[in-house]
C-alpha cells in the first residue's frame, strides 16, 4: 500500500520511458534484418513492395495518426478536468484501433488469397529477396499488430479507470503512460510504413 | 508518513514475521525482500538441477565411448545443462535475489520503485522456468541445440521441443527486462536524502550498469528466440539462404544479446566483491570512483564485442579485425577492478571470514578466466582454441569461478543479515576450501584439454585425453561435495544458528544499521546520509 501512499510520478514516467525504450530495441532487431537483407537483395525488395497495397497503408497511417491525436487531447482534457471529453476520445482512439486492425485484417487476406504466406507453395517459388521481404512484412506487421492489440487492451482499461474516477485531474499519470504506450505503437509504425510501402 | 509506523514493523522477526496468510503471504508479498526470498528459493532450485546435469555430463566423459547415456541424450544433457545454468541461474542470480534484498536498503529506500512490478517480475520468471521444463517432456523429447539455438540445426533440422524451449528464454527475457526498468527507476527516484551517485555503495553502482545492459540487450534476445520460434512455426525463412535469409544474421542477433549478457553476471558479482573486501580488510576501498566508473565502461564497451563469437564463422577479416580490438578495450576496466580490489586490501586488517575468502578465490579464479579470455579474444588464437575445451574452461572459470563464487560470498556476508543468525564459520570456511580444490581441479583440465584440441559438445574423445577427463571428472565430485556442505551449513545456520545481530561484520553501509532481520518497509524513518558507504578509516 505504500506505494501508493508515495506515489512517484517523475518514477513512474521514466519507468515507462524506460520500458518503451526496450520496446524499440525490440522492433530493432526486424528492423536490422531488414537492412541487411535489403542490402543483400535491393531489386527484389524494390519488387515485392510494390506489391503492398498502398491504399491500406496510407489508410492505416491515416487511423493511428488520428488515434495518436486522440489520446494526447485525451491526456489535456483529463488534466483541464473534463471526463466526458476525455472519455469519449479514448473511445475513439479504440474504435481507431479496431478500424487499424480491421484494414490489417483485410491487407493480409488479400496477400493470403494470392497465395503469399510465409512457407506457401507459391511463395518459396519465388526468388529468394521477395521471399524473405514477405516474410519480414508478415513478421514485422503481425508484431506491430499485436502491440495495437496490447495498447488498445490498455486503453480500454484505462477507459474503466477514468469512468470510476480512480485516473483523475489530480492522479492521471496512468492514462499518461497508456497514452505514450499508444504513442509507441504510432511510432513504430511511422518506420514501418515508409520502409515496407514507400520507398522503394 | 503516519500509517507507516504500523504495528506489523515492531515485530522481533522484522519482515519474516508470518503475515497470517501463510503461502500466499509471501507469494503475493510486494516486499522487495519477501521477492528475494522467493528468488533465492526458486533460483537455488534450478542451480541444483543445473549442478545436477553438469555432473552427468562429467561422468560421461569419464572414459571415452558411451559410459552412462547415449549421445543424443548427452546433447540434451549439454543443452538443459547450459540453458538452465544461464537463463534460469546465473543471470537472475544476484540482480533478483541479493539485488532485491540489499539494494533498497543500501540507498535507503523502503522498498523498489515499482513493488508490483517486480512481484509480477518474479511470476514471469517462475512461469517461463515452467516452460524450460516443461520442454524436457513430451514431444520430440528435450532440445539437442546447445543453449544458443544456433540455425539452421535448431530451425530446420531437430524434431526436439525447440520450439518450447525458446518460448521460455522469451519470457524470462521478459523477466530480466522488467527488473532492469525497476531497479533504474529505483536507483534514480529513491535514493535517501544525502546518497548522491558517489554515495551509492558500488553493489549498487553494479547493479545500476547491470540494469542498463538488462533493457538494452533483452529486448533483442527476446526478438531473437521469437524469431526461432516463427521459424519453427511458419517457415518465414529469416535465416535461410534458400529463402533469402542468412543464417549469420542469427548468429549476430543472438550474440547482440548474450555477449552482453555475459556482463549482466559478472557486473554484479563484481559489486559484491567491491562491498565485502573494503569490510573485512578494514580500509576504504581503493578508487570508488574507478571502480564505479569501470562498471559503466565495462556495461558501455561489452556491448561492441559481440562478433568475437563469430570469429570462424565467416565474417569479413576487417569486422574480425575490429571486434578483436574491441574485445580487448574490455579488458581495461575489468582490469581496473582488480587493481583497485588488491590496493584495497594492501596494509589493511584483513580478517578471513568466509565472505572474503569466496572474494579472494573470486579475484584469482575469475583472473584465471580473463587472460584466457584474452588468448580467445585475439583472432590469431582463436581460430586454434575456438570450439574446444578451451572454451568452456575460459567461460566457466568466469561464469562460476567468477560470478557464482562472488554469489556464494554475497550469500554468507548478506544472508545472516535478512535472517538474523549465522551459519558455522568453521564448516563454511572448509566447504570454500573443498570447492576452491574441486573447481579448480575441474576446469584447470579443461583448458589443457583444449589446447591439445578436444573439440566441446563431443559425446566421445581420443584415448589420449582420458587422464585429464578423469582427473577433471574427480574434481566434479569435490565440488559438488563442498557445494552441498555449504548450502546445508548456510541454510541450517539460518534457521538455527546463533544471533547474528545487527552487523555481524560491523560493515558500514545502510544495511547494518537497521534491525535483523529487516523490519517490513526497511525505515522506520528514511534516513539522512552525510557519509561516504565505506568510511572504515
Amino acid at each position: 500500500m505504500s506505494s501508493e501512499a508515495h506515489k512517484d510520478y517523475a518514477g513512474a514516467k521514466l519507468g515507462m520511458w524506460l520500458f518503451l525504450f526496450t520496446e524499440i530495441l525490440l522492433f530493432g532487431g526486424l528492423f536490422i534484418l531488414y537492412a541487411v537483407y535489403l542490402f543483400f537483395h535491393p531489386k527484389d525488395f524494390a519488387e515485392a513492395s510494390n506489391e503492398l497495397s498502398l491504399f491500406f497503408g496510407t489508410l492505416n497511417t491515416v487511423v493511428l495518426l488520428t488515434s495518436s491525436l486522440c489520446v494526447a487531447v485525451a491526456v489535456s482534457a483529463l488534466q483541464k478536468g473534463n471526463r466526458k471529453l476525455t472519455l469519449i476520445l479514448l473511445a475513439a482512439t479504440v474504435g481507431a484501433a479496431v478500424l487499424f486492425l480491421i484494414n490489417k485484417f483485410f491487407e493480409w487476406s488479400d496477400k493470403i488469397s494470392h497465395g503469399i504466406f510465409p512457407d506457401s507453395p507459391i511463395l518459396t517459388e519465388r526468388v529468394p529477396g521477395e521471399v524473405v521481404f514477405f516474410g519480414l512484412y508478415y513478421i514485422t506487421t503481425g508484431l506491430h499488430g499485436l502491440h495495437v492489440l496490447i495498447g488498445a487492451g490498455l486503453l480500454i482499461w484505462v477507459f474503466f479507470l477514468v469512468r470510476s474516477g480512480a485516473v483523475n485531474e489530480k492522479d492521471f499519470v496512468t492514462l499518461e503512460n497508456a497514452g505514450l504506450y499508444w504513442h509507441l505503437v504510432d511510432l513504430i509504425w511511422i518506420f514501418i510504413f515508409p520502409l515496407y510501402y514507400l520507398i522503394l | 508518513m503516519a500509517e507507516i509506523s504500523s504495528a506489523s514493523a515492531k515485530s522481533d522477526r522484522g519482515f519474516l514475521t508470518p503475515s497470517g496468510r501463510g503461502l500466499f503471504g509471501w507469494i503475493f508479498s510486494t516486499d522487495h525482500k519477501r521477492i528475494g526470498l522467493l528468488y533465492l528459493y526458486a533460483i537455488l532450485t534450478f542451480f541444483m538441477v543445473g549442478v545436477f546435469l553438469g555432473f552427468l555430463i562429467r561422468l560421461e566423459l569419464i572414459a571415452p565411448g558411451r559410459t552412462i547415456v547415449n549421445a543424443q541424450t548427452y546433447n540434451a544433457l549439454f543443452t538443459l545443462h547450459g540453458v538452465i545454468m544461464i537463463f534460469l541461474f546465473i543471470i537472475p542470480v544476484v540482480p533478483a535475489i541479493l539485488g532485491n534484498l540489499v539494494m533498497p536498503i543500501q540507498i535507503g529506500a523502503r522498498d523498489v520503485a515499482f513493488p508490483r512490478l517486480n512481484l509480477l517480475s518474479w511470476w514471469i520468471y517462475v512461469i517461463g522456468s515452467m516452460m524450460a521444463l516443461a520442454s524436457l517432456f513430451g514431444g520430440g523429447g528435450p532440445p539437442d541445440t546447445g543453449w544458443t539455438f544456433y540455425v539452421p540445426f535448431s530451425t530446420e533440422a531437430t524434431t526436439t521441443n525447440v520450439t518450447m524451449a525458446a518460448s521460455a528464454v522469451f519470457v524470462l527475457g521478459f523477466s530480466s527486462i522488467l527488473t532492469g526498468v525497476n531497479f533504474i527507476t529505483t536507483i534514480h527516484r529513491l535514493r535517501a536524502p544525502g546518497v548522491t551517485w558517489f554515495r551509492l555503495t558500488l553493489f549498487t553502482w553494479a547493479l545500476y550498469a547491470t540494469a542498463w545492459i538488462q533493457i538494452l540487450a533483452g529486448p533483442i534476445l527476446a526478438i531473437t528466440v521469437a524469431l526461432i520460434v516463427v521459424e519453427r512455426v511458419f517457415g518465414t525463412g529469416m535465416f535461410d539462404p534458400l529463402k533469402g535469409g542468412d543464417p549469420l544474421m542469427y548468429q549476430h542477433l543472438f550474440w547482440i544479446y548474450s555477449h552482453p549478457a555475459v556482463y549482466i553476471m559478472i557486473l554484479p558479482g563484481m559489486g559484491i566483491i567491491s562491498d565485502i573486501i573494503p569490510t573485512f580488510s578494514r580500509k576504504p576501498i581503493f578508487g570508488y570512483w574507478a571502480i564505479a566508473v569501470s562498471s559503466l565502461a565495462i556495461a558501455f564497451a561489452g556491448s561492441l564485442v559481440w562478433s568475437h563469437h563469430m570469429f570462424t564463422s565467416g565474417m569479413s577479416d576487417m569486422a574480425v579485425f575490429v571486434f578483436s580490438l574491441l574485445t580487448f578495450l574490455v579488458a581495461i576496466p575489468s582490469a581496473v577492478k582488480v587493481f583497485n580490489w588488491v590496493a584495497t586490501m594492501y596494509k589493511g586488517s584483513i580478517s578471513l571470514d568466509p565472505p572474503m575468502l569466496y572474494a579472494l578465490a573470486f579475484i584469482v579464479q575469475f583472473l584465471i578466466g580473463g587472460l584466457t579470455g584474452l588468448v580467445i579474444g585475439s583472432a590469431g588464437t582463436d581460430i586454434h582454441v575456438h570450439d574446444t575445451y578451451f572454451i568452456v574452461g575460459h567461460f566457466h572459470y568466469v561464469m562460476f569461478g567468477g560470478a557464482a563464487f562472488a554469489f556464494f560470498g554475497g550469500l554468507h556476508f548478506w544472508l545472516p543479515k535478512f535472517f538474523g543468525r549465522m551459519y558455522n564459520k568453521k564448516i563454511a570456511t572448509w566447504a570454500w576450501g573443498i570447492m576452491v580444490v574441486g573447481f579448480n581441479m575441474l576446469y584447470f583440465p579443461m583448458l589443457i584439454l583444449g589446447l591439445q584440441g578436444m573439440p566441446r559438445r563431443y559425446f566421445d574423445y581420443l584415448s589420449r585425453y582420458q587422464p585429464l577427463n578423469v582427473l577433471s571428472t574427480v574434481g566434479s565430485w569435490i565440488l559438488v561435495t563442498g557445494l552441498i556442505l555449504m548450502f546445508v551449513n548456510l541454510f541450517r545456520g539460518l534457521l538455527r544458528g546463533p544471533e547474528a545481530g545487527n552487523s555481524p561484520w560491523d560493515a558500514r553501509t545502510l544495511e547494518w544499521t537497521i534491525s535483523s532481520p529487516p523490519p517490513h518497509e526497511n525505515f522506520e524513518e528514511i534516513p539522512v546520509v552525510d557519509t561516504y558507504p565505506y568510511d572504515y578509516s
